[in-house]
């Protein structure tokens, strides 16, 4: 017996009277949702993702979206999603995929944290007036400084390790080419060169296009090892080790072949059209010595020259295991927490799997305080922040800087539709057609981004004077500063915060 | 909002505490009433090599005798009283100031280079943190703070202070808005050697007590003066730091003036700001610090409160009110004011 269709999600209908029939929704929309018949123009509302491309590029506001317009029948504990998934899942036999982020509506903590501002007997500070300073260092740091004195002259005994210089406590996560297009990479390249940060490469390798911005590049090694030679880490300011994400922790990546074009081919170094499976664990990485070791080969092999990040799933353990690799030579430990975004996941991962950032920054710096070396390592949070204030947040509770990806993306048009893994994306970012592709002009796109950073970079500049601090520096693991608002004690704990009043 | 004032004589020719009781006293204005204090050093000659341990008691009874077992525990004590008082009408006695003279074991500290002072921190934060009705709040060596709840005049009639002779005197008028008038709360903060006196609030503190915590510390005293003591014993003891680099490292210059440093200085303010930088002190301050080899008065890195210094031969005076230094010396040679974040150091010369 056939389960039959289920309701359309999204209904797209036209004000005819609005309408010109210019053709842009019929020409931009890579789904299909528009057709053309005796000059008339056909919807077919089962195809519409919602991503807005139709709707942004209509010159009369003529089209309109309505969600849900048929409903099933209310039920709190078998919700729409429930009930289609279920009817999907008895039709395929098969895991169900995701795009973005996770879509469940668990509590945002971020959204429940408040900053603190000066009044009377502190003065805040105008940014406009007085220095005010963002630049972070992501890197190891000495635990104490040692000196030797010769008449009066100091000289220098500690050596410093490399680290990446950060105008500003904001850096665009790893998204691949082959999972993003060269031009959405090129516009992340080219915005990060401008505002003084970086961008990871993500596990595909380098195209030669990222080559000029390179120096602002940090290059990923996943399970898959695609992409990498020694020419390739060699041209990254810093190496990361991707052992997990937060999207999907505790399982690997898979590209479909069809985004396997020849030019993700060469890159990531695979047959073109070929799957590219990254497997679950790195398969010499069964245990922390085993990554203490690969941190060593990577610094060995480029000279200790550059930065090692190791990056994880924020899981119920993050805390120790961010103690671990601390303790392995590794320069920073990238944490990113179950909101963060995806390109592909298995769905029942993407919205199960995994803990908040929020209260994974806090589990680690505090761990890593506890243990008297938080200083002398870097944390990098990621994974659902999405404005300045997840930022400076993100850094009182105890992150020196943040990675955004969803951000950046939706500053190059994405509208979160979650569409991303059938590479049709008609934003030009989640696909490889070339003719999607070139919707991003890489300079606009570029511009665009750098605009995104910068306005963030000067709203954290503020919010930091209004709280009387002049230094990136004195933001960070500041808890004083923060409050929580309708919280629970158990999560008050874990934050280390108190509540509002207190 | 709060007063301060320090003084060095840097030949170490001790001086009474009747000056700089007028001093503060003259500045209160700048407090409510509600707390003032005094440290000197070189006050207790006779037992210039004990640790001279100041405890405010709730009472003689369960937390004296508690103290006193975990002392003996851990060292021997040389001598101990009741810290003489006189009863001001001004001023509630809240808690007996006690004393102890004492000289810790140091086969009892196990790995550190200093087992001496290594023992009294952790005695000072165990007996803070553990024994209830108990508060150390001065344990330098041949120094002691005096502080209660109250206007500075009466707080030093009190104790009599000018009964004390030191080299080094710091004093607080406070104007409190952290922790009400508390004895504990009042300033000068001390562990062993280092006492400090505070005119701010720092914006940081959470920043910077999470990284004394990190190290060991506890605070205790409710309020954001005792980590920049707790600091300094870190910085300038443990790590060894001399005290204009530790003056650098909380409040240094900015990363514009660093660039523009000659290389090798640029690569050591660098060094410094990236392994300090927890340590860095944000929000208005006026501080001054004192050890038994002089004193360090400095303001944050945009000087948000007032720091005024003045010279008369071998006398240093660092305060927040230019009118205090000359109250307690009307014949001062020079008076300037330093620059923000600008050390201003008195060494005392042998």
């Amino acid at each position: 017996m056939s389960l039959g269709s289920v309701p359309l999600k999204y209904k797209i209908s036209i004000d005819r009277d609005q309408c010109m029939k210019c053709m842009r929704c019929v020409d931009n929309c890579s789904y299909g949702v528009y057709r053309v018949e005796d000059d008339k123009i056909l919807i077919d509302s089962r195809k519409c993702t919602a991503c807005h491309r139709c709707i942004s590029m209509c010159p009369r506001d003529a089209i309109n979206l309505q969600e849900r317009p048929v409903d099933y029948r209310s039920h709190p504990l078998w919700t729409v999603e429930a009930r289609e998934d279920v009817i999907n899942q008895a039709r395929t036999g098969k895991i169900i995929l995701a795009g973005m982020g996770n879509a469940v509506d668990y509590p945002i903590i971020f959204d429940r944290l408040v900053l603190d501002a000066c009044q009377v007997t502190n003065p805040s500070i105008d940014p406009l007036r007085e220095p005010m300073e963002l630049r972070t260092y992501i890197g190891k740091k000495p635990s104490k400084l040692e000196f030797t004195k010769n008449n009066g002259d100091i000289d220098l005994k500690t050596k410093l390790s490399p680290n990446l210089k950060l105008d500003t406590p904001l850096m665009i996560g790893h998204m691949s080419y082959g999972a993003i297009s060269l031009n959405a990479q090129l516009s992340l390249a080219k915005a990060v060169a401008k505002t003084g940060t970086f961008m990871g490469t993500g596990e595909g390798g380098m195209h030669e296009a990222i080559y000029p911005y390179q120096d602002h590049t940090i290059v990923q090694i996943a399970s898959g090892r695609f992409g990498v030679d020694i020419d390739y880490l060699e041209r990254g300011a810093a190496i990361e080790i991707k052992v997990g994400q937060g999207a999907k922790p505790g399982i690997g990546g898979h590209l479909p072949g069809e985004k396997v074009c020849a030019d993700v081919s060469c890159t990531r170094m695979i047959p073109l059209g070929s799957d590219a499976i990254s497997p679950a664990p790195h398969h010499d990485i069964y245990s922390i010595e085993d990554l203490a070791q690969l941190v060593r080969s990577l610094k060995e092999a480029t000279n200790w020259e550059k930065p090692v990040f190791v990056k994880i799933a924020a899981v119920h353990n993050v805390a120790a295991i961010a103690a671990g690799i601390a303790r392995s030579s590794a320069d920073a430990v990238v944490i990113d927490g179950f909101k963060g975004g995806t390109g592909a996941a298995p769905k029942v991962f993407r919205d199960n799997v995994g803990i908040p950032i929020e209260a994974a920054i806090a589990a680690v710096d505090q761990k890593l305080n506890d243990q008297g070396i938080r200083n002398e390592v870097s944390i990098i949070a990621s994974g659902g922040i999405r404005n300045s204030g997840d930022l400076a947040k993100s850094i009182a509770l105890g992150a020196d800087a943040v990675y955004i990806g969803t951000a950046s993306l939706i500053a190059l048009g994405c509208r979160v539709c979650g569409n991303c893994y059938r590479g049709l994306c008609p934003w030009g970012i989640a696909t490889q057609k070339p003719e999607l592709v070139n919707r991003i002009d890489s300079d606009v796109g570029a511009e665009n981004v750098a605009n995104l950073i910068h306005a963030w970079t000067l709203e954290l500049s503020e919010l930091m004077g209004a709280a009387g601090l002049n230094s990136i520096e004195s933001l960070r693991g500041n808890r004083e500063r923060l409050r929580g608002y309708m919280l629970d004690q158990g999560l008050l704990d874990v934050l280390k915060i108190e509540s509002v009043g207190a | 909002m709060c007063g301060i004032i320090g003084v060095i004589d840097r030949t170490m020719s001790r001086m009474d505490g009747s000056h700089i009781k007028r001093a503060l006293s003259l500045m209160d204005e700048r407090g409510s009433g509600e707390g003032a204090g005094y440290v000197a050093y070189g006050i207790y000659p006779d037992y210039a090599d004990c640790y001279a341990i100041h405890v405010f008691f709730d009472n003689l009874l369960e937390p004296k005798t508690k103290v006193d077992a975990i002392l003996k525990q851990w060292g021997r004590i040389v001598h101990q009283e009741e810290i003489p008082t006189y009863e001001q009408p001004g001023l509630k006695k809240e808690h007996i100031p006690w004393r102890y003279f004492f000289k810790p074991y140091a086969d009892l500290m196990v790995g550190t280079t200093n087992p001496d002072d290594d023992n009294v921190t952790h005695l000072v934060m165990k007996i803070n943190s553990d024994v209830e009705g108990a508060l150390v709040f001065s344990s330098g060596k041949n120094l002691g703070v005096f502080k209660a709840s109250g206007w500075p005049e009466d707080v030093a009639n009190f104790y009599r202070i000018e009964d004390y002779e030191g080299y080094i005197w710091l004093a607080h008028n406070r104007y409190p808005t952290n922790t009400s008038g508390w004895w504990g709360g009042a300033h000068p903060f001390n562990l062993l050697d280092w006492s400090v006196v505070h005119n701010g609030e720092i914006t940081s503190y959470g920043t910077n007590r999470r990284y004394v915590e990190g190290h060991g510390y506890q605070c205790t005293m409710l309020t954001d003066t005792e980590v920049v003591a707790y600091l300094f014993d870190l910085l300038g003891r443990k790590h060894g730091l001399p005290s204009e680099m530790v003056v650098e490292a909380l409040a240094p210059p900015f990363w514009d003036e660093i660039d523009e440093m000659p290389e090798k200085k640029e690569e050591f303010m660098r060094a410094l700001r990236l392994t300090y930088g927890p340590a860095l002190m944000n929000g208005p301050f006026a501080i001054v610090v004192a050890t038994k080899d002089g004193i360090v008065g400095f303001t944050d890195r945009i000087k948000l409160r007032p720091l005024i210094v003045g010279e008369n031969g071998s006398k240093l005076y660092i305060s927040s009110e230019e009118a205090a230094i000359r109250t307690m010396d009307p014949d001062v040679e020079t008076i300037y004011m330093p620059r923000a974040g600008e050390p201003v150091i008195g060494r005392v010369v042998e």
